[in-house]
């Protein structure tokens, strides 16, 4: 038997391809016979569509031009809700939605024409704020509401804490934009694109297109990073490279700019949640009242979905005796907002852990013991009632965090820091030290009985030369999917990483194994290839009527087999046993385990430019296996590294419903010196629940950042800050408020 | 215009405009997609490649001053199917995930490299500033340029570093 691949650094499959140029991404595809496509669209976020004028000037017959009206089938992109259109017809509601395409031989006369056309459109009031849509009755797309033990028990509380938090949009700024090929043959539709989830653009095109599904196949392209930004969007995409390409007659690719996908895609949701928490004396907690209020956007998109993961992370990993979540998503004439890394729970985290702080300050507790006095440990549930058994870490992560950065002892050394500042010289005297954590759990896979409507399958192939292939839609975005796959397929079978082939997806080989997203990969899809594995080979076994120890063995028998016909096996999804979600009371087990974490940010902001720097950041966190150490850490860093983005730097600004600052000059992510040393700790305590024991880890970085950054704050300057991005500017203003004597504090009362 | 070059050691010549961006020369017109597109405004880095042995971003560059030049660009990292020590660090420590930035991240530090500059935290994170990674976190991207540094110009005091750390 090999060795075990499972829990080492197997290097990444397509590492070489990578860091040679070789991997080829979209828009790297040969352009010989290729058209180029471009999109035009609504400049304002609501109206009617009065006319779409040609320049007559322009040379039409050298290109295609296609609207609603040619659209063969149903013109809905059909997601939760079929309510998007892939291209307006009459009615706009978010700027930059797409009203007509152009398709030319080359990109130069595909931006000339798609400028040669002018949409007219008569602008009709928009809405382009959640709490004014809320209150003028605007659709909500979703409504959720969790509730748990006793409503009034906020009566008995000896103390009440109140207060809002705000965040805002967050764009993905994969560097690889958006981009699509398509192409029509004999076979059908074939897409080649950068994207998440082969298998949600087979199932949204065939009304669209009036094809029968399996005359479409998508192919997915080496993929410029994702982030959920590439979950839903390239459907969209999708469509639009089609409708050119069947005019045209040409394949059709289409890649948006850097400024076009910063506007037109989908972003995090903005949002604010709202808490009342009520508290005894000693610091426990009573009760929980927590109202959430997402901008969804002009569509619904996976709104209803993200704002759920958001609701069932709003209470936290605390037992809480009596909760109440409220939560809505709402419409508004923003462009869709939609899934982004943590979806929803990022947003509801930051709330939940920045409202704790303040509440321990109420009780004169520390942060850190308030949360141990609060936390859940074995015999508490969760808000929806959910019993987790011994799968609890939260004491273990905030332990370890605790010990790892030195929590106490540079607290103390920061308080006299800050203590000294008058009296240091220069620009030194500006600057003020804080540390701050967060501790908080996410939920591994699909919400509530999601894997188990996917029913996902995927499995292996023996291949004529002895090799296996495995058989998957999931997508290497970056993440490192390709080699886990092949870690959990090798352990499975009992043979070296070497003799297993794992490959981006192709509808027209992989089953349909569901989206790459809620962290579900390594965990759902690897536990399923490594029960694959096993039964791949006791049947490669029985039909060779004996036991094959060695690899050479082994794999010469999968070369004999798979010469004589194809040699495949084939596994399905089945829930593992005593999981129950109800689904309209959200009562019971919403997720099947938990990741558990505690971060520690500690920073220093200067008081006079109100820039902030995180000198380090600390991240313990319990993922029950670890897959691949070096991928795992990689993608702890990343998120957290978004989630520094998210906390200080990124800030979308609007103005009338366009992002008014769509270039990487004007919205800001981390850079290098922007970003600290990242230490990576990982708490390792296998579960029942998949085969590997593994639990997702891909979201779950993005949680903690924001929160424990805001906590820091707080630390630094005795300001709370309650809405993030904390840019400079907000920062400067919390502390002009400050010192004008209003107090720091407005939303909380006794 | 006519524009001769010499890329990666391929003396090559091509018939465009002269505004044309170098970006898109190497892409479309000479096939070296490796060199990525991530913002065509100076920003990300992605489209970092060497003229004459200094950087530039190519999406800043016209094809016109690219005439009679040396370009080089990630295909000429490698030679003869052997990765050049920094791509080897790369794959080593998990510098590289989605891959899109790398191109233009290896081009900038093996020009830090070749100048033989400092491995220090601080100088590495400031010569790498202007090349964007929004995958990596850049802790292994730090990491793989000084293992990759102490390679190539090993010093007395300082062991060689092995595989993994
Ligand atoms: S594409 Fe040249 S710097 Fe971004
Ligand atoms: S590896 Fe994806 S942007 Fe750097």
């Amino acid at each position: 038997m090999a060795e075990r691949a499972i829990g080492t650094d197997v290097p990444r499959i397509e590492g070489i391809e990578k860091l040679t140029g070789e991997a080829v991404y979209v828009d790297d595809l040969p352009t010989e016979g290729v058209w180029f496509g471009a999109t035009v669209r609504s400049d304002v976020p609501r109206g009617r569509i009065a006319s779409i004028d040609r320049n007559p000037a322009f040379p039409w017959d050298e290109v295609v031009v296609v609207t609603a009206a040619d659209i063969p089938g149903r013109n809905v992109i059909p997601l939760l809700k079929e309510d998007q259109p892939a291209l307006a017809a009459r009615e706009i509601h978010h700027a930059e939605e797409p009203v007509a395409l152009v398709a030319a031989p080359s990109r130069e006369l595909a931006a000339r024409a798609a400028a040669a056309l002018t949409v007219q459109v008569e602008p009709l009031p928009a809405t382009l704020d959640a709490e004014a849509a809320l209150a003028a009755g605007a659709e909500v797309f979703k409504r959720i509401e969790i509730r748990k033990g006793d409503p009034d028990a906020a009566d008995r509380a000896d103390l009440i804490v109140e207060g809002t938090y705000r965040f805002g949009s967050q764009e993905h700024v994969y560097i690889e934009p958006q981009g699509m090929q398509a192409e029509w043959t004999e076979a059908g539709l074939v897409l080649r694109g950068s994207l998440q989830c082969p298998y949600y653009i087979v199932g949204s095109l065939g009304a669209l297109l009036d094809e029968p599904e399996d005359r479409i196949r998508v192919i997915q392209m080496a993929t410029g990073g994702g982030f959920g930004g590439k979950e839903e969007y390239p459907t969209l995409l999708a469509a639009h490279a089609a409708l050119l390409s069947r005019a045209a007659g040409h394949p059709v690719r289409i890649v948006y700019d850097r400024a076009e996908d910063m506007r037109a895609t989908t972003k995090r949701h903005p949002g604010r949640v709202t808490h009342r928490t009520g508290l005894t004396r000693d610091g426990r907690i009573v009760s929980m009242d927590v109202d959430v209020l997402l901008d969804a956007g002009a569509y619904c998109t996976l709104s209803p979905v993200v704002l759920s993961r958001g609701a069932l992370h709003a209470t936290g990993p605390y037992d809480v005796p009596n909760a109440r979540v409220l939560a809505r998503a709402v419409a508004t004439n923003f462009p869709p907002h939609g899934a982004f890394r943590g979806f929803g729970a990022p947003q509801t985290i930051f709330a939940l852990e920045t409202h704790l702080e303040e509440c321990a300050e109420r009780v004169g507790l520390s942060g850190v013991e308030f949360r141990r006095r609060n936390l859940l440990r074995p015999g508490g549930t969760l808000a929806t009632g959910q019993d987790l058994g011994q799968d609890i870490a939260a004491e273990a992560v905030l332990d370890r965090a605790l010990k790892e950065s030195g929590f106490e002892e540079r607290r103390a050394a920061f308080d006299a820091f800050n203590a000294q500042a008058a009296r240091r010289e220069g620009a030194f005297r500006f600057q003020r030290r804080g540390i701050g954590l967060a501790l908080f759990h996410h939920g591994a896979g699909f919400t509530g009985s999601g894997e188990v409507t996917l029913a996902s399958r995927a499995g292996l192939a023996g291949l004529p030369d002895g090799t296996v292939l495995v058989l998957s839609a999931q997508t290497e975005i970056g993440q490192g999917t390709r080699t886990v796959l092949a870690q959990a397929a090798a352990d499975g079978l009992g043979l070296p990483v070497d003799r297993i082939r794992s490959v981006d997806p192709d509808t027209a080989v992989a089953p349909n194994s569901g989206p790459t997203v809620a962290s579900r990969t390594s965990m759902v899809i690897g536990g399923l290839l490594l029960r694959a594995g096993q039964e791949f080979r006791a049947k490669v076994e029985a039909a060779a009527g004996r036991a094959l120890p060695t690899s050479d063995e082994f794999c010469a028998e999968i070369a004999r087999q798979a010469g004589e016909g194809p040699l495949e096996h084939i596994v399905q999804y089945q829930a593992p046993p005593g999981i129950h979600w109800d689904e309209e009371h959200y009562r019971g087990d919403a997720y099947a385990t938990y990741a558990w974490a505690c971060y520690v940010a500690a920073l220093e902001v200067d008081t006079l430019t109100g820039e902030t720097q995180v000198l380090d950041f600390t991240a313990v966190q319990e993922v029950g296996r670890v897959l691949n150490p070096v991928l795992a850490s990689g993608q702890i860093e990343g998120g957290v590294t978004q989630g520094i983005g998210w906390a200080l730097l990124e800030n979308v600004q609007w103005e009338k419903g366009r992002m008014r600052n769509a270039t990487m000059t004007d919205y800001i992510v981390p850079t290098f010196p922007d970003t600290p040393p990242i230490r990576v700790h990982f708490l390792e305590h296998p579960h029942d629940r998949a085969p590997h024991g593994a639990k997702g880890i891909g979201e779950l970085p993005m949680d903690g950042p924001a929160p424990a950054i805001a906590n820091a704050l707080r630390h630094a300057l005795g300001i709370h800050v309650r809405e993030i991005p904390a840019t400079a500017e907000r920062v400067l203003s919390a502390l002009e408020a400050g010192r004008a004597g209003s107090a720091p504090t407005p939303e909380s009362r006794p | 215009m006519k524009i001769p070059m010499t890329v990666n050691g391929l003396p090559v010549e091509v018939d465009v405009p002269p505004l044309k961006r170098l970006l898109d020369v190497l892409r479309d017109d000479l096939g070296f997609t490796g060199t990525k597109y991530g913002c065509g405004e100076g920003e990300c880095g992605a489209c970092t490649v060497r003229i004459d042995g200094e950087v530039a971003m190519s999406c800043l560059v016209p094809a016109a001053q690219a005439a009679g030049t040396t370009v080089q660009t990630v295909e000429g990292l490698a030679t003869d199917d052997v990765l050049h020590e920094l791509q080897h660090q790369f794959l080593e420590t998990g510098g590289a995930q989605c891959g899109i930035c790398t191109p233009g991240m290896l081009m900038m530090a093996v020009d830090h490299l070749e100048h033989g500059g400092a491995l220090d935290d601080a100088t590495v994170r400031e010569v790498l500033a202007g090349n964007i990674c929004r995958c990596t976190g850049y802790v292994r991207i730090v990491d793989a340029v000084q293992r990759a540094g102490r390679a190539l110009a090993p010093d007395e005091d300082e062991p060689r570093p092995g595989g993994a750390a």
